[in-house]
């Protein structure tokens, strides 16, 4: 449909063009230069005899005027020019055909490569009152915030429309929400340090008073709370507070096996500090604790036949992500960066349905330094 | 679809452009007919491929299509119906679509009139629009696409910028491009009478009613700006010299040379070369705007970088035509022919000092606008050329222009009395030495304020003396001078009017030396004298708007206890941009206004307002308007003009001119 809007345009640009190429024997457009002078020596005259008889001129004068525009018609005229002729027919057809080529070569390659013609409009109404299965995800969240706007006190409404505006980067948004979730449901570690993360996002990583506020509410309901106690440890870090960062973020890791998602990244901001790179804590599980306690060839080969486990039960079951995450790092950490790379290659090939996790895989794929 | 097939509306235009900038052109060179028909209906055609586009991307914008990265730039959907449409130009690309839009309605209405102009000249003048218009339409489709498209719309938009938000959008950059555009057409007369190199009143003649449109548009578009910038910016004033008024002053300046220079050579068939050079001037210096506008060189010269492709493109564009015509200029001026000889003192001879003042007052913007610029991108050093450098040499200038401005409309052509004139101008002058007096008198200093208001009452009574002479000549019987008055030309009229205009525009600028300023803290309930005048806050109140809330305030203004009128000044919060702006509540009382602002609230409840009376500040604009009318009854006349020289006195021996006796 839209191409034959398109070709209707086409058509008519060119017949612009044609059409008076076509009919080039009549005069259709303006006149020749010494039609054109006389017009304007016949016009200059009756403007002298108008204004002779409104009396604006004196007759002498209005002679005078006559002679200059005598003289004016002389002056311009050209004897060696002639009148334009229609000119010869392969002047016109070369016209011709080249610009139908141009309006077709350049009309449609430009639009071709800039041009979306299958992309539909979308007025905001009918996306509105489309219905749900079709509605694309602004829309849904634009449909629960017209819910909200009704039913304030949905506190439910208000815990899951969060997140959506913290993927959006609606950071103030989503504090909006996480606040009322807590007016209306009730203050939990989970939703305090959610509303923190995203008032700190809100001021561009800046741990703000209310952020603090908020982080410390959540460790008061759940002392160990490790995302909370980051954030403490970052905003006396951004207070230039080092001593109590380093404090905070070294307890922090004692706490929590040293595989933890966020442990890398805390011990990079420790090293940053200049803090001594915390000692590896003691491995948490009793298998831990007995390849812990193996002497050093016995070890490797036991970590080893471990990760050649994982990686046997990954080609299994490839949708383990946590999985995946171990394995890439256990590679790394036994320096064989090959391996690494393959598994995380394998990994994104599995895990490529859910973007977050792609989204992690990256995160650590920069963190262990492996290309991607 | 509709989106998408202004795009390709879009791209058509440019292909069209390229066929309408070859085909003519080569007909005219070639003295072929058919070829050179070509021109008119491409042009016509050309506009409506354009407005197909430019009504495709307002649909997007009214139903708020947020899958176009414009709209949801740019707009709202709760925004009120008229701002969505204003919004199409309210940001760069569709500024710039506006741009083309309005090439190719001055190209159409070119077209519309060329079966009664000589063809080679329609042919050429149309193909140079097409190069024009095909530049920029290049320009949008690579650099700043309207249409582009976004796969996952969003549900919002984020607003217009709130400042713009205003009718003021809607009015006053359409009028201002019907100025800077309008000058395309003289440029492109000027560059067609090159290639063709033929020059001569015919050619004067079929220019006029462009240069004539152009400016009138470009003089009322610079001054509803003024007026917006003096009611929404809240600083009291009408004009700053700040680089983006200048950059629209400079064309003005060089497009008003240019219709007294045109004037010149449709009547004496003298000033050729000068009238061409400035009909290119005006149209590079409107690029030239446009290049200090959109490229972010303004702001600084470092954003420049920020969108090098647009800035290079622009400069480019700016280079080609610019260079293009000048060094056609250089290669065709030498073979034009002279035409009429005058003496100095002469309506010619005006015109030629008019011409003079103009362009210096022109280069002098010039200079204070680009020269930090320049020694900012050479040196680093940042210097800014502001108002106080402006005032005294644009001043300077114009002071002259408005002495000489009622002297040269008594001048004859060819070669006139100065004493004359000057004779016939004391009725004016004792008027302006009155006004002047009397004006001091009433409000004190400062003196310069009642000086120049003298000149510009000498401006404007010295405006009417020509046509009050010409209509009295006969006697003063009520009939006579009827018949006569209904006889003059209607170019007098405009004349006189759009020299008054300028003379209201004067006065205006005067009286602000007058004016009475005060900057307080003000809680409801409270009252403040300002000038003659006593301003109440009665209260303050918040209101929801669509897509914003305001804080209004209540004001009651009285004279010696009387109330005689309200002002509500607001500020206003746009949520979506988090943005405030502040709307002045104005009250004109005879010509004066009050203006009053609120810039702060404080959290203790009360308001900073800032108080300005203006005595006579309406005639600024009023004047515009008068210019802009008497540029419109100017257009309205249509006869062909020769010159003509008053008999000589016997004892008045100029040089002796060419046979006119």
């Amino acid at each position: 449909m839209i191409w034959l809007v398109f070709a209707f345009l086409t058509a008519a640009a060119a017949m612009s063009v044609l059409a008076p190429l076509a009919r080039a024997g009549r005069r259709t457009g303006g006149l020749s230069r010494r039609d054109a002078d006389l017009d304007f020596y016949n016009a200059e005259l009756a403007g002298i005899a108008r204004d002779l008889e409104r009396n604006l001129i004196s007759p002498a004068d209005a002679e005078s005027a006559k002679a200059e525009a005598a003289r004016r018609l002389i002056g311009g005229a050209d004897p060696q020019a002639k009148a334009p002729e229609a000119g010869s027919r392969v002047a016109r057809s070369v016209a011709a055909l080249a610009s139908i080529v141009v309006l077709g070569a350049v009309g449609l390659g430009l639009y071709g490569y800039l041009g979306q013609p299958a992309f539909p409009d979308q007025p905001l109404m009918a996306r509105k009152t489309a219905p749900p299965d079709r509605m694309d995800m602004m829309a849904a969240v634009a449909k629960i915030e017209a819910h909200l706007e009704r039913n304030p006190d949905d506190g439910q409404g208000r815990d899951i429309i969060a997140p959506v505006y913290m993927r959006l980067g609606r950071y103030t948004d989503a504090a909006d929400a996480w606040g009322h979730a807590i007016r209306i449901l009730g203050s939990t570690p989970q939703r305090e340090t959610w509303r923190g993360e995203a008032l700190t996002m809100a001021a561009q990583g800046k741990v703000t008073p209310d952020a603090l506020a908020a982080f410390q509410r959540a460790l008061a309901l759940e002392p160990s709370a490790p995302q909370a106690r980051f954030y403490v440890g970052l905003a006396a870090e951004q207070d230039a507070d080092a001593p109590r960062a380093i404090d905070v973020w070294s307890k922090l890791l004692a706490d929590y096996p040293p595989d933890a998602p966020w442990a890398e990244m805390v011990r990079q901001r420790l090293t940053a500090l200049g803090a001594a790179p915390a000692a590896q804590p003691g491995p948490a599980s009793p298998a831990g604790e007995a390849i812990a306690a193996m002497p050093g060839a016995e070890r490797d080969a036991a970590i080893r036949a471990m990760v050649d486990g994982l990686a046997a039960r990954l080609a299994q079951n490839g949708g383990d992500e946590e999985g995946w995450l171990r394995l890439v790092r256990a590679y790394s950490v036994l320096k064989e960066p090959a391996k690494a790379q393959a598994a995380l290659a394998d990994a994104r090939r599995e895990l490529a349905q859910t973007p977050a996790a792609l989204d992690r895989l990256d995160a650590l794929a920069r963190e262990l330094g492996l290309g991607s | 679809m509709i989106v998408e097939t202004g795009h390709y509306a879009l791209v058509l235009a440019f292909a069209l452009a390229l066929v309408q900038g070859t085909i003519p052109l080569w007909g005219s060179l070639a003295g072929d007919r058919a070829l050179m028909a070509v021109a008119a209906p491409a042009s016509i055609m050309q506009f409506l491929l354009t407005a197909l586009s430019f009504g495709a991307l307002t649909y997007a914008y009214v139903v708020s299509d947020f899958s176009l990265v414009n709209v949801v730039e740019n707009s709202h959907s709760l925004k009120p119906l008229v701002y969505k449409i204003s919004g199409v130009w309210g940001n760069h690309e569709g500024s710039m679509l506006l741009w083309v839009l309005i090439l190719a309605l001055f190209g159409a209405l070119v077209a519309l009139r060329a079966r009664r102009m000589p063809d080679d000249l329609a042919a050429s003048v149309l193909a140079v629009q097409a190069w024009i218009s095909g530049a920029f339409l290049l320009f949008i489709l690579l650099t700043s696409n309207p249409f582009a498209r976004i796969a996952t719309p969003p549900m919002e938009g984020r607003d217009l910028n709130p400042i713009l938000q205003d009718p003021g959008l809607a009015i006053h950059p359409p009028l201002l491009y019907l100025g800077y555009v309008g000058f395309s057409i003289t440029f492109s007369f000027a560059a067609a009478a090159l290639i063709n190199g033929r020059i001569d009143a015919q050619w004067a003649r079929w220019v006029r009613p462009w240069t004539l449109i152009a400016w009138m548009f470009l003089t009322i578009g610079i001054a509803m700006g003024s007026y917006w910038a003096y009611y929404t910016l809240g600083w009291g004033g009408f004009w700053f010299w700040d680089p983006v008024e200048n950059a629209s002053l400079m064309p003005w300046l060089a497009g008003t040379a240019l219709l007294h220079s045109a004037l010149v050579m449709e009547k004496r068939d003298a000033l050729k070369v000068w009238t061409i050079f400035l009909a290119i001037l005006a149209f590079s210096l409107s690029l030239l705007g446009t290049f200090l506008v959109r490229s972010g060189v303004l702001t600084s010269v470092h954003s420049f970088a920020s969108d090098p492709r647009r800035g290079v493109f622009i400069l480019a564009i700016l280079v080609f035509f610019i260079g293009g015509s000048l060094a056609l200029f250089a290669l065709r001026a030498s073979t034009l022919k002279q035409g009429g000889i005058f003496a100095p003192v002469s309506r010619e001879g005006a015109l030629v000092l008019n011409n003079l003042l103009l362009t210096s007052s022109c280069a002098t913007v010039f200079i204070g606008t680009l020269y930090p610029l320049a020694l900012e991108a050479l040196t680093d050093a940042k210097i800014s050329v502001g108002p106080p450098f402006f005032n005294f040499t644009v001043g300077l200038l114009f002071l002259p222009i408005f002495l000489f401005m009622p002297l040269g409309q008594m001048l004859a052509w060819k070669r006139g009395r100065l004493l004359g004139a000057a004779q016939r101008l004391t009725f004016a002058v004792a008027i302006a030495l009155v006004a002047g007096l009397f004006l001091a008198a009433a409000n004190g200093e400062p003196a310069g304020a009642a000086a120049l208001a003298g000149l510009a009452m000498f401006v404007i009574v010295g405006a009417f003396v020509d046509v009050a002479g010409r209509v009295t000549g006969g006697g003063f019987s009520l009939a006579l001078m009827a018949r006569r008055a209904a006889g003059l030309p209607l170019s007098a009229y405009g004349t006189a009017l759009a020299h008054a205009g300028m003379g209201l525009t004067l006065f205006g600028i005067a009286a602000t030396g007058w004016g009475v300023e005060r900057v307080i803290s003000m809680r409801a309930g409270d009252t403040a004298a300002l000038g003659p005048f006593t301003v109440t806050l009665d209260d303050l109140s918040q209101r929801q708007g669509p897509n914003y809330r305001e804080t209004v305030g209540a004001m009651t203004l009285r004279s010696d206890g009387v109330e005689i009128g309200r002002v509500n000044p607001s500020r206003k919060f746009y949520t979506s941009r988090q943005m405030t702006t502040t709307d002045a509540g104005l009250k004109t009382i005879s010509l004066g206004q009050v203006h009053i602002v609120m810039p702060e609230q404080n959290p203790d409840g009360s308001v900073d307002v800032r108080m300005y009376w203006k005595p006579y500040v309406a005639l600024i604009w009023l004047g515009a308007l008068l210019m802009f009318l008497g540029g419109g009854v100017s257009l309205a006349d249509r006869r062909l003009r020769i010159g003509v020289a008053k008999r000589a006195q016997p004892r008045v021996r100029g040089p002796a001119p060419l046979p006119a006796e």
